[in-house]
C-alpha cells in the first residue's frame, strides 16, 4: 500500500539519519540527541536532510523555519512535520446564523 | 572583564620585523635544505595574501628565483591581474600569465555550474552573474545555509536557497578553478625545479577554506600560522602596494564579487581572528563579545561554526590513508 506523504514516521527519519551522517554504524542515536551537539549533521547534511523531508512529504520548508527548534533531533522534526501537516485550519463560518442574530423574537 | 578584552585585542600584535626574518630563514632552509628545489612559484591572485607569500619568498630566496604565476579566467576580476602584476613588478620577480578559462570550457566548468544554477534559477542564462553566499551571523537565521544569488543583465537580483543537489554541483564545477591553477603551478615547478608556495593563511587553514588538490595543495606554506590581521601587519612591514592591502579579500571565484565573509566566514575576518584566537585560548564568549561589539549569542554561533570547520577540515587535510597491516603471504 503506497504511504500517504502526510504521515510523519520517525523511524523514516531516523533510517534517513542513519543511512546518510552515520553510514549505518551508529544504532544508540534516541529520538531527543542533539545533531548539533553531536557533530551529526554538517552544513551540506542540513541540506541533504531539508531536500529528504520536503521531497518526502511534498512541503516546501520557509527559510524562518530552519531553526533547531524544528531540526535539530528527531524528535523535533517528527514535532515540526505534524504541525506542518496538518490541514488548515481555516476559521468556519456559522452555516446557519443563531436565534439571536436572526431579529426573530 | 577588562583585562580580558584589552589581552585579547593585544593578543594578535606580532613584532613585524622579527616575523619577517624568521619566516624568510625558515624559507630558504625548507626550499633549499628539506625540499632541495631551486627557488619557488607563487601564484599571485592580486590579494593580499600571495602578495605577502610572494615577497617573503623574493626576500628569502631572490627574486630571480621565483616565479610569480598570473592565471585569471573568465569570471575574475579585472583587478586581479592588474594587481597581481603590480606586485612582481614591485618586487621585480619574473612572471607567466596562464588564461585557464579554455582549459575550464574543456572540463565543462562553467556549463555544469551553470546547469546547477539552472536548475534553481531556470531563467539564469547568457548575460547574468552569480555566486553563493551564507547568511552572516548577524542574521537571525541559526543554521548556515547556502544560496543563490544571481543578476540578470538588467541588474535585477534573484536569491534562491539552495538544495543539496545544486550546492554540491555548483561547489563541485567551480572547484575546477583551483585545481587547475594548482595544476600549471607545478608545470612550472616541475619545469624550474622548483617547490610551490602555498599562500593560505592561518584562518584558511585551520578552518577548511580551501580546495582539496586545488589551493589546499602546496610544497611549502609560509603563512599558514598567522591570523589574517597578521598578514595585514606583515603586508604594511613588507610595503605591500596599499592598493592590495585596503582592498576587500574576494574568493574572485564567481562573476558576482563574492566576500570571503558571506562564502566562508560569516563574519568580518578581523572579528573571526579574535573569535578563533579566543576558541583556542579558552578565553570566554562573553570577553570576545566586548572586545567586538557582537552578541554574546551571536560568538556562541561562531565557536559553533569554528568546531564544526574544524571537523569538517580534517578531510580536507588528510593525506591518501592506505592499510597499515602487514599483507599475509600465500604460504
Amino acid at each position: 500500500m503506497e504511504e500517504k506523504p502526510n504521515t510523519v514516521k520517525p523511524e523514516k527519519i531516523r533510517q534517513f539519519i542513519t543511512d546518510n551522517f552515520l553510514f549505518g554504524q551508529r544504532t544508540q542515536l534516541s529520538d531527543s540527541d542533539s545533531f548539533l551537539e553531536n557533530g551529526i549533521i554538517d552544513s551540506t547534511g542540513m541540506l541533504e536532510l531539508i531536500s529528504f523531508l520536503e521531497e518526502k512529504h511534498g512541503i516546501s520548508i520557509r527559510t524562518e523555519e530552519l531553526i533547531p527548534d524544528n531540526l535539530d533531533s528527531i524528535e523535533r522534526i517528527t514535532r515540526f512535520l505534524e504541525r506542518k501537516l496538518q490541514p488548515c485550519q481555516v476559521a468556519l463560518e456559522p452555516t446557519t446564523a443563531p436565534e439571536w442574530a436572526t431579529g426573530r423574537d | 572583564m577588562m583585562k580580558t578584552v584589552a589581552m585579547l585585542l593585544d593578543s594578535l600584535k606580532i613584532d613585524t620585523d622579527a616575523t619577517a626574518t624568521w619566516i624568510e630563514h625558515w624559507i630558504r632552509e625548507t626550499v633549499y635544505t628539506r625540499l632541495k628545489r631551486k627557488g619557488a612559484v607563487v601564484g599571485l591572485s592580486g590579494g593580499i595574501d600571495s602578495s605577502v607569500v610572494a615577497t617573503l619568498c623574493a626576500r628569502a630566496l631572490g627574486p630571480q628565483r621565483v616565479l610569480g604565476l598570473l592565471m585569471p579566467e573568465m569570471d575574475s576580476c579585472a583587478d586581479s591581474l592588474r594587481l597581481g602584476r603590480l606586485v612582481a613588478d614591485t618586487l621585480g620577480i619574473g612572471t607567466a600569465v596562464e588564461d585557464i578559462t579554455p582549459v575550464l570550457q574543456s572540463l565543462n566548468c562553467y556549463a555544469l555550474r551553470d546547469a546547477a544554477i539552472r536548475s534553481m534559477v531556470p531563467e539564469y542564462g547568457e548575460g547574468y552573474k552569480s555566486k553563493i553566499a551564507l547568511p552572516s551571523v548577524f542574521d537571525p537565521a541559526e543554521y548556515a545555509i547556502f544560496s543563490v544569488i544571481v543578476q540578470s543583465p538588467s541588474g535585477e537580483q534573484i536569491r534562491e536557497r539552495l538544495n543539496a543537489a545544486a550546492y554540491l554541483g555548483i561547489v563541485a564545477a567551480t572547484n575546477f578553478k583551483q585545481r587547475t591553477r594548482k595544476m600549471l603551478e607545478y608545470y612550472h615547478a616541475d619545469r624550474l625545479q622548483y617547490a610551490v608556495a602555498g599562500t593560505p593563511n592561518r584562518l584558511e587553514f585551520e578552518l577548511g577554506f580551501f580546495v582539496k588538490n586545488g589551493d589546499g595543495a602546496a610544497d611549502l606554506k609560509p603563512i599558514a600560522h598567522l591570523y589574517k590581521t597578521q598578514v595585514y601587519q606583515l603586508a604594511e612591514y613588507l610595503g605591500v602596494p596599499d592598493e592590495i592591502c585596503k582592498r576587500t579579500p574576494t574568493t574572485d571565484t564567481y562573476s558576482l564579487q563574492q566576500s570571503q565573509e558571506e562564502f566562508y566566514f560569516s563574519v568580518p575576518l578581523e572579528h573571526m581572528d579574535l573569535c578563533l584566537y579566543a576558541r583556542d585560548h579558552q578565553i570566554p564568549a562573553a570577553a570576545v563579545a566586548d572586545a567586538t561589539g557582537m552578541a554574546p549569542d551571536q560568538v556562541a554561533r561562531v565557536f559553533a561554526g569554528i568546531d564544526a570547520k574544524r571537523k569538517a577540515a580534517c578531510y580536507l587535510r588528510s593525506e591518501p590513508l592506505y592499510p597499515a597491516a602487514e599483507v599475509s603471504s600465500a604460504e
